[in-house]
């Protein structure tokens, strides 16, 4: 084997600001998950967010900075990963087209989003990871998150890995893929229609009968956590790096240090 | 109608809270969803008709103007008269005329969007004609005097008790104790009383969901037969159509009716698919002894040439809100516009103009289930996204929203301000949180926390603590 | 301006196009004559035998009824056995249609045969289709002076009688086949693809047959007689 063949492939984790700021257990979970599967992770410091809340309220020249100064931190490494499918499809799907007439940076972003991948599928169809090595006993249902079911086609991955992890049993909830009523600035926009959605979602969660509650977006996840404590569920919110990487032992989100 | 968009919050909350409401938009969840799935599995080409219906419609409206030409000239050697409208009040007034002409007091008229846009029936009302609608949900719902709910279920913002108590109020003839509790007993009531309306009737109007270029014809999909005892029992056929319905050939149209039916009510083929060339033939015993076809542009082309265009091949077959969890939630009258859901979106603001109807744009979570179900493969978030943005270039939206916005884009552009600023201030929110991992109440958050508690930060950011561990490794290499 | 002139300016000035570009008229010449036939299901595309069978299960599955008979000297018969059975009066509507004419309706006793187009009192409608599709169990039927088009609607029940080796697997060859008929461009007033019985949901959702055309379509299939 050449040296060459056997170099780790370089991945530069795109931390996404929710995980950053709220759960960097997240991050770390991620970080470990990449290199045990053969990667060598860094995380460039210039990051901030994926332009998002900018993009999806009509602000295209904020939008068109950040999305620069992504491009600009990121673009020397194989591969981009996020712990997301939201920002990972926004950097992928939607960052090329904001370039539209100017070739240079058309260009450049075109060859960035094709390295993007949500952190899931990346390990699974990129770096071909079927199994973890975690346990967590107890049962869990899985919440499809949009952005990553729709753009990025994520729906097997998750379900594949989690099957694998010791003690773990899925209990399937009805309409998985049904949005959760989060959808960024949408829930202060429209904090009523969104709370009617998301309590659409905590009934199904609920009727899952699972101890726990997981997907593939922080955003997602604290609105359903969020909606659940409200509802004085004691069902667990986690995110599925964390299960996958067997960092379940801290306090899941929105609960209290013990 | 009024269109109350600017009041959508208003309207969004009212529909809340009203559990009639709410019961009978259960219906919407249960009743397309699973049928439109399983008529989808069941055809493996599907997709590739979706592709196929796409480019059929795009390549009609880069060629628009030629094929209404030839349109226009098929119909008019069947023996029809085409007349154009640029307005909805030039569609009016000629409908008028015709109906005058007609000496019409009476007519019935097939389900169609493109005259609740226009809104026709008030006018007609108000010239002294008096409309009947067919459609059985659109009967219902001209008793009530409301717009539709929903493009191809006008009535499904209703109970059947809420229809037996019109019927019982409008039809006066009804005795006390007719059974009319079941939508059997309803549908029967509408039938009988209906068919009477459509031997009176002088003229028939129906939309069209086709005009074929290649013969000159106008085709209506339709279940009940109600469009089709309307156009052939009056003595004049009028087809009110809007400009973008043309396709190229009926084998054009065969590809989009195989996508149609499927997206809107789960079936492979509607129940009538009747095609209507021209009126009454020497000889034939039957049918309209004038046809007349109404083309009405209101709008469309300005759309054209714009990020806008690939609307204009929309079907109307309601799929996307079908699967819309804001439309879920609170029905298609809080739109407050003809269109709801994703579909009204994007086209109400082409119609009445983004300052009136600039929630709808923005009351969608991107979700992108809208998307992945429209068989005519429009972009509709990205389109609600292009919304945004003109209203954002304009400065329409909220003050608040706009400054809330650049103060964080500030930030996201320069990260080292970014890392800066959340080093102090997550740590702290997180102190704040005294330990319970969540808040019940956020300052500057109450829009999250007046239905949801807010889960606190963990401690310090990622990136703080990244940054150790890399000094740490940095220090043990050295 | 006329409004034609208007709106035909608007969309060309929209799209960016002048008026008279030999190449996009020769373009949408070219597709009129053409017909491209597009995506056609391979449901359909079956030997004689199954694509009759096909026809009559996908008639079933909208609720139609269907009878097979051996030859069109059987659907007199056939056509009485249906109104016994639903105990519906000894008396029909239809059109001047050669095909029917030339059946022996005489031999059933007692069996009014009503000519010319539907009226409000009629229960029983019978037409002749033109083709079926085997595809979607639809069958086609054109107006013309023989074939009155209330008769597909004002009665409560429709039957039509449609000739096995008439059914084809997809619409495109029925459309292909109008063509030839009528020729090019050239269309009967009314043309009626008809999938079942008429129907609603608009209360609550609740399928319901016979909302304003036909509660019940019954289908004789005339296999080569």
């Amino acid at each position: 084997m050449t040296e060459d063949m056997m170099k780790k492939p370089r991945v530069g984790l795109f931390v996404t600001c929710l995980v950053d700021l709220f759960r960097p257990a997240v991050g770390f979970a991620s970080v470990k998950l990449l290199e045990e599967a053969g990667c060598e992770v860094e995380v460039p410091m210039a990051q901030t967010c994926c332009g998002q809340p900018a993009y999806n309220s009509g602000d295209r020249a904020d939008t068109i900075a950040i999305a620069k100064n992504t491009i600009e931190s990121f673009e020397e490494y194989d591969y981009i990963v996020a712990p997301s499918g939201s920002c990972a499809g926004m950097l992928r799907k939607h960052y090329p087209g904001l370039f539209k007439g100017d070739a240079h940076w058309e260009a450049r972003a075109a060859a960035f989003s094709a390295k993007v991948h949500e952190l899931v599928s990346f390990l699974v169809d990129v770096m071909g990871v079927d199994r973890v090595t975690a346990a967590h006993s107890g049962s869990v249902t899985y919440h499809d998150s949009c952005s990553g079911l729709r753009e990025l086609g994520i729906r097997e991955q998750p379900r594949r890995l989690l099957a694998t992890v010791s003690g773990l049993k899925i209990k399937e909830m009805r309409d998985a893929d049904v949005c959760c009523g989060f959808g960024g600035t949408f829930c202060v926009k429209y904090p009523d229609i969104s709370n009617r959605i998301v309590e659409e979602k905590t009934a199904n969660i609920r009727a899952a009968g699972a101890d726990t509650l997981i997907a593939g977006d922080l955003g997602c996840l604290m609105n359903m956590a969020g909606k659940l404590q409200r509802e004085g569920s004691d069902i667990e919110v986690r995110h599925v790096a964390e299960v996958l990487a067997g960092m379940d032992d801290r306090p899941a989100i929105g609960r209290g240090q013990g | 109608m009024q269109i109350t968009s600017p009041a959508f919050k208003e309207n969004a909350r009212a529909a809340l809270a009203d559990a009639q409401l709410q019961k009978a938009l259960g219906n919407v969840r249960e009743g397309f969803i699973d049928k439109r799935q399983r008529a989808v599995d069941a055809l493996p080409e599907f997709d590739a008709l979706r592709d196929s219906a796409r480019s059929i419609k795009d390549h009609a409206l880069a060629h628009l103007d030629l094929y209404l030409e030839a349109y226009e000239k098929k119909v008019t050697e069947a023996g029809g008269h085409v007349h154009w409208a640029e307005t909805g009040a030039d569609a009016r007034a000629i409908i008028l005329e015709i109906c005058r002409a007609a000496g019409a007091r009476t007519v019935t008229k097939g389900k169609s969007m493109i005259t609740e846009e226009i809104e026709l029936n008030h006018f007609l009302e108000k010239e002294g004609i008096r409309p009947v609608e067919t459609d059985l949900g659109e009967y219902i719902i001209q008793l009530r005097r409301e717009s539709p709910s929903h493009i191809i279920a006008p009535a499904v913002h209703l109970t059947k008790e809420q229809v037996e108590a019109d019927f019982r109020r409008m039809h006066d003839h009804l005795p006390f104790a007719r059974d009319l509790s079941e939508p059997e007993s309803l549908l029967n009531e509408a039938r009988r009383v209906l068919r009477a309306q459509y031997f009176m009737a002088d003229v028939g109007i129906t939309g069209a969901n086709f005009l074929v270029a290649e013969t000159g014809s106008s085709v209506i999909v339709t279940n009940e037969g109600n469009g089709d005892l309307t156009q052939i029992l009056p003595r004049v056929h009028v087809v009110v159509a809007s400009i973008e319905k043309i396709v190229p050939t009926l084998e054009d149209m065969g590809q989009i009716l195989r996508v149609l039916a499927r997206s809107a009510t789960g079936q492979d083929m509607s129940v009538y698919t009747t095609v209507s060339t021209g009126p009454r033939r020497p000889g034939d015993p039957d049918g309209p002894d004038e046809y007349h076809v109404v083309l009405v542009d209101n709008g469309r082309s300005a759309m054209l040439g714009t990020e806008f265009q690939d609307m204009l091949r929309c079907i109307r077959c309601g799929a996307c809100m079908n699967h819309c969890p804001v439309y879920h939630a609170v029905g298609g009258h809080a739109y407050g516009s003809v269109y709801p859901g994703p579909m009204g979106a994007v086209l109400t603001p082409s119609l009445v103009g983004v300052d009136k109807a600039g929630h709808l744009p923005n009351a969608s979570t991107f979700c992108g289930r809208c998307e992945a179900v429209c068989p005519m493969r429009i972009p509709l978030p990205k389109m609600m996204r292009h919304w945004r943005e003109r209203e954002f270039s304009r400065g329409l939206n909220p003050a608040t929203q706009r400054y809330g916005l650049r103060a964080w884009a500030l930030f996201a552009r320069h990260p080292r301000l970014y890392r800066l600023a959340t080093a102090i201030a997550i740590p702290a929110l997180s102190l704040f949180s005294a330990g319970k991992g969540r808040f019940r109440h956020l300052p500057l958050a109450g829009g999250w926390t007046k239905h949801r508690d807010m889960p606190a930060p963990e401690g310090r950011t990622f990136m703080q603590q990244w940054r150790d561990r890399d000094a740490l490794k940095q220090g043990g290499q050295a | 301006m006329s409004g034609r002139e208007a709106i035909l300016n608007k969309v060309r000035g929209a799209l960016g196009v002048s008026f008279g570009d030999a190449s996009r008229a020769s373009a949408v010449a070219r597709r009129l004559d053409d017909a491209p036939v597009g995506v056609v299901p391979a449901r359909g595309q079956l030997p004689e035998s199954d694509r009759i069978a096909l026809f009559c299960a996908m008639a079933l599955k909208v609720s139609a009824s269907v009878d097979r008979v051996k030859g069109p000297g059987e659907v007199p018969e056939a056509v009485a056995a249906y109104l016994r059975s639903k105990n519906l009066p000894a008396s029909v509507r239809m059109g001047a249609d050669e095909r029917l004419q030339a059946m022996p309706w005489k031999a059933v006793p007692a069996l009014e045969v009503k000519s010319g187009p539907a009226g409000a009192e009629d229960e029983v409608g019978v037409s002749h289709a033109i083709a079926g599709v085997a595809e979607t169990g639809t069958v086609v039927l054109h107006s013309g002076a023989a074939n009155p088009t209330t008769v597909n609607f004002l009665p409560e029940h429709h039957i039509v009688v449609v000739d096995a080796k008439e059914i084809a697997g997809d619409l495109e060859t029925v459309f292909s086949r109008i063509r030839h008929r009528f020729g090019k461009g050239t269309m009967p007033r009314t043309v009626n693809l008809i999938t079942g019985p008429s129907r609603s949901g608009d209360i609550e959702q609740k399928l319901l047959l016979g909302a304003h055309g036909p509660r019940a379509l019954h289908l004789i299939v005339v296999d080569a007689g």
